[in-house]
């Protein structure tokens, strides 16, 4: 099935139905075993159980930044390739990934405190990371004020691709500036700096916090096409009753203009 | 076997469970919204109110 089979509302609908049972229970058996090995993983030498932080923190992290890109691919599909899915995509995406970046500044904040002695340092990374958060909850604003879904997507869409030159400041803000966070440990030339003990249950948690993102962003692009058949039908009721009520005024007027007639 | 978190137990045990409260209520959003949706679409087709393609709005075929 091509992308464009799936511009067909209907037709994605159906998708969803069949994959989203299954898409859910992959998160959910992904997701146990990770939080399985992840309540195994030895203490750090230097954290102690504070490590255990990260395998929350770092999945959420990666997909704060992930859902700003997929949103950015969702909005070159509404502004270049005008695929009738491409705003219903980043519309839905925006809750979700605000949620995930919520969690990375909130799990941080509480790493931090045991660590770096503080909950929170103006430094490059937090700062470009509570940016991205605050872009998100502006987005989701921007969807809210406009009432007409496909100029609210135009202006989303310039919105979050202005807003993606912030995803490599915040990948790279580490080694730009001199930052209290740590430099980047796993996606670094030269291999991940962490032990096997540390980087599987990670690796799995992420693989089922982007599970989760993907079968979270599925429903909610499927209740934002229903949401649009409401309001063209809700439209459509208005303009049946705008002119059963115009053709009622108009023979009520003919009755008048009859018994004018007639008198 | 019990497992053991240190002196900072409770920064790890607020995290995961600021994880879990937050996941829920995704989850809780995205399944409301969607029970919401569904029951609008479905007073009005009783109302009269279908689609040009006379199908059901929550038909998905």
């Amino acid at each position: 099935m091509s992308l464009i089979d799936l511009a067909n509302p209907t037709r994605f609908l159906a998708l969803t139905a069949r994959v989203l049972p299954w898409l859910a229970a992959a998160t959910v058996i992904l997701l146990t075993i990770g939080l399985y090995q992840a309540a195994q993983a030895p203490d750090d030498y230097q954290q102690g159980a504070t490590v255990k932080i990260m395998f929350i923190h770092v999945p959420n992290a990666w997909l704060s930044m992930f859902v700003w890109g997929v949103m950015s691919i969702a909005s070159l599909g509404t502004l270049v390739w005008r695929h009738p899915l491409a705003d219903v995509s980043a519309k839905a995406a925006a809750p979700i990934g605000a949620a995930f970046t919520f969690l990375a500044l909130l799990t941080g904040s509480l790493w931090g405190r045991p660590m770096w002695g503080t909950y929170w340092e103006w430094d490059a990374r937090l700062t470009s990371v509570l940016i991205l958060f605050l872009m998100y909850l502006g987005l989701m604003a921007l969807w809210r004020a406009v009432d007409d879904p496909s100029r609210a997507a135009r202006a989303a869409a310039v919105l979050t691709l202005v807003g993606a030159i912030n995803l490599p400041i915040i990948k790279f803000s580490v080694d730009w500036w001199n930052t209290l966070h740590q430099p980047a440990s796993v996606m670094r030339v030269g291999g991940s700096a962490l032990d096997k003990s540390f980087l599987i249950p990670l690796l799995v948690m992420a693989v089922a916090f982007t599970l989760l993102f993907v079968t979270l962003h599925l429903a909610a692009m499927r209740n934002e096409i229903l949401r649009r058949r409401v309001r063209s039908l809700q439209m459509m009721q208005a303009s049946r009753m705008a002119y059963s009520s115009e053709a009622a005024a108009g023979s009520r007027q003919e009755n008048a203009s009859n018994e004018v007639g007639a008198a | 076997m019990t497992m053991s978190l240190g002196p900072y137990a409770s920064f790890i045990v607020m995290s995961y469970a600021a994880a879990a409260l937050v996941v829920a209520i995704l989850i809780g959003w995205v399944m409301l919204d969607y029970r919401s949706q569904t029951q609008r679409l479905r007073e009005l087709e009783q109302r009269g109110i279908t689609r040009r393609s006379g199908r059901g709005a929550t038909e998905l075929r």
